[in-house]
């Protein structure tokens, strides 16, 4: 028990941190920080909107003159683009764990670490703030892919759809790439491991051919990449023709998603050890 | 006396480097604790156990009535901690940073805006509050820090070498402040220097610390009969002889400082 006269209404203060209502508070605080500096310094915004543009305006118009890819009665370029939004977001994600490991560096992390915000609140409040750009880039595709003539939806329940799947990828990525910042511990590691592990996410996956095109081999790793379940979504809502299923597809993301967190949350405070 | 601190053989290695070693000291209620000692001592290592950072190897301690270990998380409610890194965020206004330091403490909505307030006149910062932290002084980034520590009223407050890499002004202010604070009486703090005036003009009591064990501690009286020296600095200095043999410092103590006086200065 505590042996202060003063600790009666700290008391009450402790216990308010561990409420279902403190806990949304401890996510939005990290999140309103978030995005309060996104919004101050916007520029990493349009340099992230290069790449997808070129996946799109290059690669996706070459492609679509031969004809080299069967996509059904889809055009290779609407086939192509949710792919390329699942992409911009993975790439996005994946690089969160480097802002961790500077955090860390620069003393920041300490602070966040030494007050009594449940781990899994801090660790939440990254992943959405990853939502949050991650949002930014669909908007993006959005523009582009219609411009191209890629003709994705507009109606109310497909945007609803892509900003649900969007912002549960980004979750997931930047905690997958949070847990891997906690094990790896110095940027220099991370940055080789980034390289490594976006280019097979990406192509393991279904984002710019369909799965059966794949030999066997390589399907049974696109069924377990959840990059695949994540483009197949966004491939239903933005211009029809998922083959997996909305169900498995939300059931695959939420599942790794949710066992990410929780992996983070063990290993988030191992970064200051 | 009631102790707000209180470690029992305290130990923490890094695979077998003894960081701090069967560590016991007793903090009292409303005092200053200053532990002494060079780069690579076991001090940062110490602190970052009591606030929880880092569980010990073997050991206890009790921080504010509570185990470190089983209830670390009522620690975290009733301690403050600055680090010896800058851990205020530079993109951000102070105000910024205070109100996310009052909504992870939990400190209840209605309250947030005169505590904020409180905060950032007792540190001086009232009219710096709504520039971005990038902007700041060395000294005034230290205040800032220690508001942020202070905001949610804590029990126990844990300072990593709090004026290291400031100017004699920004150190005064700084100690000015921590005065007040003991003058108040409601705050414990702990505080960690190789600053021989600081530890002189602030502690009540001193430890110092070497090569991960406390080879000394009392008050600054206690410290001179025990040892025959009248000036802290040849205390220091005669309490760290019998090890002064070995090298001073890890290289990662001194990159650490360097770079936190380098942001500072």
């Amino acid at each position: 028990m505590p042996s202060h006269a003063s600790a009666a209404p700290l008391t009450a203060w402790a216990d308010r941190t561990r409420s279902a209502t403190a806990f949304l508070d401890q996510i939005s605080a990290i999140l309103a920080v978030e995005i309060r500096k996104l919004a101050r310094d916007p520029t990493e915004l349009f340099t992230r909107s290069v790449q997808p543009a070129l996946w799109l305006l290059v690669f996706g118009q070459v492609f679509t003159r031969t004809r080299a890819i069967p996509t059904g009665s889809l055009s290779y370029s609407a086939f192509m683009a949710p792919g390329i939004l699942a992409q911009s977001v993975l790439f996005m994600a994946i690089f969160y764990g480097i802002a961790v490991i500077w955090e860390r560096d620069l003393g920041t992390l300490h602070k966040l670490l030494v007050s009594p915000a449940r781990r899994t609140a801090l660790v939440v409040g990254k992943a959405a703030s990853a939502g949050v750009r991650g949002l930014v880039q669909a908007a993006i595709v959005y523009v582009i892919a219609t411009a191209l003539g890629s003709g994705p939806r507009f109606d109310p329940l497909a945007l609803v759809g892509v900003a649900v799947m969007v912002l549960l990828a980004s979750a997931l990525f930047s905690t997958f790439s949070l847990c891997i910042a906690c094990i790896v511990k110095t940027r220099e590691r991370f940055m080789g491991i980034g390289q490594v592990l976006t280019m097979p996410l990406f192509f393991a996956s279904n984002a710019i051919y369909p799965l059966p095109m794949m030999p066997h081999w390589l399907q049974l790793i696109a069924r377990a990449n959840p990059l695949t379940y994540v483009v197949d979504g966004l491939r239903d809502f933005m211009v029809g023709g998922g083959s997996l299923g909305l169900p498995l597809d939300f059931a695959v993301v939420t599942g790794v998603l949710a066992a990410l967190v929780a992996i983070a949350a063990r290993l988030y405070p191992t970064l200051v050890r | 006396m009631v102790a707000a601190i209180e470690t029992r053989d305290l130990t923490r290695a890094f695979d077998d480097v003894l960081a701090v070693d069967r560590v016991s000291l007793v903090a009292d209620a409303g005092t200053i604790y200053g532990l002494l000692g060079s780069n690579g001592a076991g001090k940062s290592t110490l602190i970052k156990m009591l606030t929880t950072l880092l569980p010990p190897t073997s050991g206890s301690a009790r921080v504010a009535g509570y185990d470190i270990v089983r209830k670390a998380q009522l620690v975290r409610a009733r301690t403050g901690y600055v680090p010896q890194l800058v851990s205020a965020d530079s993109q951000l206004t102070g105000r910024e940073n205070l109100l996310m330091s009052a909504r992870l403490y939990g400190v209840p909505r209605r309250e947030r805006t005169q505590k904020i307030a409180d905060a950032l006149a007792f540190m001086e910062l009232g009219d710096a509050a709504d520039r971005l932290v990038r902007g700041y002084s060395g000294g005034m980034i230290r205040r800032l820090e220690i508001a942020q520590a202070l905001l949610h009223g804590p029990e126990v407050l844990f300072l990593d070498e709090p004026t290291v890499g400031l100017d004699p002004v920004a150190k005064q202010t700084v100690w000015t402040r921590l005065k007040e604070l003991r003058e108040r009486g409601r705050t414990t703090i702990l505080l960690t220097t190789h600053d021989m005036e600081e530890a002189e003009l602030l502690c009540d009591r001193i430890a110092i610390m070497h090569h991960g064990r406390i080879q000394t501690d009392g008050t600054l009286a206690d410290l001179r009969a025990a040892s025959g020296a009248t000036r802290l600095e040849d205390i220091f200095i005669r309490a760290a002889a019998g090890a002064m043999d070995t090298e001073q410092g890890d290289f990662r103590a001194v990159a650490r400082e360097r770079r936190t006086a380098h942001r500072l200065g």
